[in-house]
This record gives C-alpha cells, structure tokens and sequence, in this order.
C-alpha cells in the first residue's frame, strides 16, 4: 500500500525541522519504521544519556496512536524492564491530531516529571515514592552505565 | 347477599341488583369484586395481574422495533418541554440514562450544565458561525483539502470531512463507541452531538451507530433486558424493582421460545433465587472436582456388582446380568419407589449422626453436598438424554410413517411431554440446590415432599415416553402419555407456588444468607 500522503509530510518536516534533543529517522526499507534518539533532558536524573528508542506506524495510523518502545535500558516508573511505556496519549487519550513529533516530546517530558502514581514498573514506583532519592541515584547510574554512547 | 354474588356471573343480575346492593355498603364491595372477576379479560394488564401465581411476575417481551418507538417516544415527549430538537433531546436523555423526571429536574436547575455534559449548541446558527481559518490545514492527514468543505464542532478545531468520516467510523465501527465521541483534536473534550455524526459518517456507519445506540438504551434502562438466546433481538421488560429479587425468582418467557432469570440472565432456575443460583455455582464450582472425581461415570448393580452405564433419562435400571432393578440414583431397590417408602429425594440427617470428631463432620458435610449435587447433576443429565430420546422417537417416526398408516402427527404427544420432562426436570434441578441450603425445618419436610411427588411423576413419564411406540400400543400410550404429563405440570406448579409463596412470606429458613445480585 502507498505510504499516505499525511506521513511523507511528517517524515519530511521532521528531517527538515527536528525537535530539540530529538532524532527520528526513518528505515529505508519501512518507511513506517523510525529509529528515534531522544536525549535525557536536562535537570532530569537522566540528563547526559542518549536514549534509543524504536518507533511503529501501524496500517491505522494515524486513527490509531503510534508503537513507541525503548531499546535503552533506563530506570523510570513508568517504563517498564522491556522499554514499554505507560503514556495516556499512545493509548486511550490518542487523537489523530497527534504527531510522532508530539508525541516523542510528550516521552522527553515523561522523562522530565516521572510519575510514580500511576506506574508500569511497579518495583521502579515503590523506591521512587519510597526513597526519591536514592531512586533518583539509582537512575542516574542506569543512565551512565546503559545510555552513554 | 351471598346467592346475589354467586348469580352475578350474569351481567344482567349485576344490573338489576344494583340498587339493592347500592343501600348496602359490603354488599358494594362485593359486588366490585365480582365485577372484576367476570369481565377480566376485557380489563387487561389490571385483570391479568391478578391471575398471576406467586412464581409467575409480570413482564412484557419487547421487539426491538417496539424499543426504538419507545425511545422516540421518550424523545419526542422531551424535547416537546424543553422546546429541544429530537437529536438533542436524546442526547440530554442518554446521559441521565433515560429518567426523563430526573433529567427535567436538572435541566430546570442548570440547563449550561446539562447541555455541556451532553455535548449539545442550542443554537445552530452560532455553530454555523464557526469557519475554518484561511491557512487551513487539516492536522490529521496534513492537507489542505480541496475536495470538500472542513468540518468542525463549536470548539473550532477544523479537519477535513474524509478525516472526519475516517476518524467517526473507525469509532463506531471498530471501537463500538456511541455515547463519548469526541472532537478528534487532542485533549478537546467537546462532544459529537447525533447530529455531527450524521453529518459526517456513510450510511452503514449510521446504521451501526442506530444499533449502538439502542444497545444502549436497553442497558440504560433498569427495566429492561435482552433476551440472552443467540440471535434474539427482543428485550423483556420487567417492572418489579430490582431490591425484591430475593423475594421472587423473576423467570421471564421470550417470545422466541428462552426462558430465562430476568435477575442474572441466566437460564430458568425457578425455584432458587438468584443469590442462591450464584453461592450454588460458586460452590459447585469449588467442590466439583472432588464431586467428579467421587462420582464416575458408571455404576455399580447394588445386587451383582456388574458394572452399569446409565443409557436412557429415566432412573429405573434393570441389571442386564441380574434383572435386578433398583434407582439409578440412590442404588436402592426400585420396588421401593413409587410406593409410601420413597425417600430417595431425601437427605438422611439420621445417617450422620451428631459427631464431634471434625474429620467425620466434614465428611458429612462432604456426603451431604454430594447428595444434592449428585441429584442436581444427574437431572440435567437425564434432561438431555430425554432430548436425545425424543430425536430418536421422531426419526422412528418418520420411518414408521413411510412404512405404515401411522402418522407423524400422531405421535406429537411425545414432544409435549418431553418438553414437560425439560421444564420439569429444571425445576427438580434446582430444587436440589435449593433444599441444599435450606435448613432442616417442617417447611422443609413440606418443601421435601412436594419434590418428592414431582420427581416420582417425572420419572414415571420418562419411563412412559421410554416404551417402544408400535401400531398396536400408540393410541393406549398416548392416553396414559398425556395424563402422566398433565399430572407431572400439576405437580411443579404446586412446587413453585409453594416455594414462591414461601419466599415471598421470608418462611425459608437458609444456612447461607441470600444475597441479591441483581442490584446493579
């Protein structure tokens, strides 16, 4: 099937136009098919680390949200050991007015304010409200051990 | 006065005496009470009310095109008061889930309010007013659509009408959505009124929409429920308020032919109420492995010890090795059966006496459970194996019927009977469970013995319907066929009336508390 006409447009501004501290590139072989980088944001305990993350557009998109995963390890509440992410909008608060620009910048924020209350990796939650401290410690090492290039 | 009442089956005595009566004001009554009596049938729903038998309720089958002209008329009645569009109207009514008092209360108290909520612009013209900016840009598919005019809600997010479409009938068709459609813009909480959707969808679309819609209206409303036979599209509509489903056993009849539990939707289970059907499966649920593994398929002669399998739905077995006969059930002797001695419905307390040590008080408890379980398995059983029998009997027929003058209408006597044995057999099911939790009592005893006669009479006709059919036999079976059957349908109305009464009168003494799974 021809790629719709909605995302040559988003992969042509996203080459022309990227967002700050975010990479997507499309495979050459599957254009629905990005390898995205995201870097830690600053002030963040993941700041300093380069994220590697895979990101799908299925048949449906854009009425369906995008399949964003993590191929970087990275300790965080609410991303799971297997890079899965717990985010409203790639689930049920998905409208097709989104954008795998919005989208990404939604995961670089997610990395800016985790959200221990509403956790995917609940080991990863309990220390985080347990002893935000030393998690935050915890992922700091993560990201010098497992997301320095 | 009394040879005035009974006269007054006349209408013209009813007239005449009026005046006498008129003097007299019991005798007014009376003759009020007669009246009502006598022209019962022209009276309706009122009259029919009265004729009803304490296991029988009042329900109304719905079809589905009777739901929809309900729902107009609800509709049409309310945006005749508020001054509404139709469309709007539902659209208030649907989230006050059709309590039309409700919603004009709180409609009369903040009207903004509700219309938010609903997703409703009272004033097309203002909603008109909305247009696309000039640089439009549709945000979903990126293009600045030249084919047709961008749509819009009253929030101002514009995208072209094919994303819209797009977008809609992925809602509706795939998803199944019907009530919280919203603006397609993310975090716009702004939502799709009937009206948009109309607008924006194919036709299919719309109809799949319609059949969401009045989905909905059925489980919205308390009163009504859909019939759970497959492919049946008809609602049951059921006054009775949801609180005294402890007190009755709601079993309703679809015209479809489904009778089931108004209360849980399950299958008929008259006469338990629904909180004990439920504390029932669960409890077989738990034990049943155990009860599987203790109760096997075969059996064994209680005089030879040869190894019996149970072939037909009736309980009378004759060892082929021994021609002895004794109950499939409680292996006793047959020729207690039938007679003063049957007690094989019966759970003997006396057999397990009073014992302290708690191994052998659970084992009792076990023996006791296994006791009605195994009757209460062993009727579906049969039940289905008199099904079997009747497909059997009809295809015999058929044969017959090529083959002699007997013909296949002759023999539609057995399928009235085995539809009794079906009913009737139900019923004894759940007696088991019922008397399971029943705590031993005289109303017990009571209950015991009218299970008792309807299970002698069920499993007297399973051994009539059983006989080889010839030419020479027919016309007596049949005779004997139906009497039996108009016995047995006797003999489990005054089952259900008793339990009904019972239950309704709070007179059943149960080892569990009942709770009332219908409230929802």
């Amino acid at each position: 099937m021809a790629l719709p006409k909605r995302i040559i447009k988003e992969t042509e501004r996203l080459m022309a136009d990227p967002a700050p501290g975010i990479s997507a590139t499309a495979h050459e072989d599957n254009l629905r098919y990005f390898d995205v980088i995201i870097a830690g944001p600053t002030q963040s305990p993941f700041e300093g680390g380069v994220f590697k993350l895979e990101l799908f557009l299925p048949e449906e998109y854009p009425m369906s949200p995008p399949k964003v995963r993590f191929l970087t390890k990275i300790y965080h509440p609410n991303i799971d050991k297997l890079g899965r992410i717990c985010l409203d909008i790639l689930k049920d608060k998905w409208s097709p007015a989104l954008q795998i620009r919005t989208v990404l910048l939604s995961v670089q924020a997610l990395l800016s304010s985790p959200n221990p209350d509403d956790p995917l990796a609940n080991d990863v939650a309990q220390h985080w409200k347990e002893n935000e401290n030393a998690a935050i410690q915890t992922a700091q090492e993560w990201t010098r051990k497992y997301a320095t290039a | 006065m009394s040879s005035a009442t009974v006269s007054d089956d006349d209408g013209y005595t009813v007239t005449s005496d009026f005046e006498d009566y008129h003097s007299d004001d019991d005798a007014s009554v009376d003759m009020d009470y007669d009246y009502e009596l006598t022209e019962d049938y022209e009276l309706g729903d009122e009259a029919h009310k009265q004729h009803l038998k304490a296991h029988e309720i009042e329900f109304r089958v719905v079809p589905l095109s009777d739901i929809l002209a309900e729902q107009s008329a609800a509709t049409t009645q309310v945006a005749g008061i508020l001054g509404l569009s139709a469309e709007n109207a539902s659209a208030l009514l649907r989230i006050f889930k059709w309590n039309k008092e409700k919603l004009l209360e709180r409609y009369m108290e903040s009207p903004e309010d509700i219309l938010q909520r609903a997703g409703v612009v009272l004033n097309p013209v203002q909603a008109l007013a909305w247009h696309p900016p000039n640089d439009f840009l549709c945000a979903i598919c990126f293009g600045d659509d030249s084919t047709g005019s961008p749509f819009g809600l009253r929030c101002g997010h514009f995208f072209c009408h094919a994303c819209y479409e797009q977008y809609v009938t992925q809602k509706v068709v795939e998803e199944g959505e019907c009530r919280d459609i919203l603006c397609p813009e993310s975090g716009c909480s702004v939502v799709m009124d009937e009206q948009a959707i109309r607008r924006t969808v194919k036709p299919t679309a719309i109809e799949k929409y319609q059949r969401l819609q009045d989905r909905a209206y059925v489980s919205d409303v308390d009163s009504l429920r859909w019939c759970p036979a497959p492919n049946c599209e008809n609602a049951v509509e059921c006054r009775l308020p949801h609180s005294c489903f402890t007190m009755v056993v709601p079993t309703v009849l679809c015209t479809c032919g489904g009778k089931f539990c108004f209360g849980c939707s399950l299958d008929d289970h008259q006469p338990a109420p629904c909180g004990l059907v439920k504390l029932w499966q669960k409890k077989c649920a738990d034990d049943s492995e155990t009860a599987n593994w203790i109760m096997t398929h075969t059996k064994e002669c209680s005089n030879c010890q040869s190894t019996i399998e149970k072939n037909g739905g009736c309980n009378h077995m004759t060892c082929r090795k021994c021609r002895h006969e004794f109950c499939w059930v409680c292996l006793g002797s047959w020729t207690e059966h039938g007679t003063n001695g049957y007690s094989c419905n019966r759970f003997e307390d006396s057999l397990s006496p009073d014992v302290q040590d708690q191994k052998a008080k659970s084992r009792a408890s076990l023996e006791r459970y296994l006791h009605y379980y195994n009757r209460f398995t062993n009727h579906e059983h049969s039940a289905n194996l008199d099904q079997d029998l009747y497909v059997q009997t009809e295809k015999t027929m058929e044969d017959m019927q090529r083959t002699s003058e007997l013909s296949w209408i002759e023999v539609q006597f057995l399928k009235e009977a085995v539809d009794v044995l079906t009913s009737s057999r139900t019923t004894l099911r759940w007696t088991y469970a019922f008397a399971f939790y029943l705590a031993s009592s005289n109303q017990t005893t009571l209950f015991e013995d009218n299970q008792r006669d309807l299970e002698v009479a069920v499993e007297a006709l399973s051994e009539l319907v059983e006989k080889p059919l010839g030419r020479d036999n027919i016309a007596d079976l049949k005779a004997q066929v139906l009497d039996k059957a108009v016995y047995v349908r006797g003999r489990r109305e005054v089952l259900l009336e008793d339990a009904a009464k019972g239950l309704a009168e709070g007179r059943w003494e149960f080892l569990a508390p009942i709770a009332n799974p219908a409230a929802r």
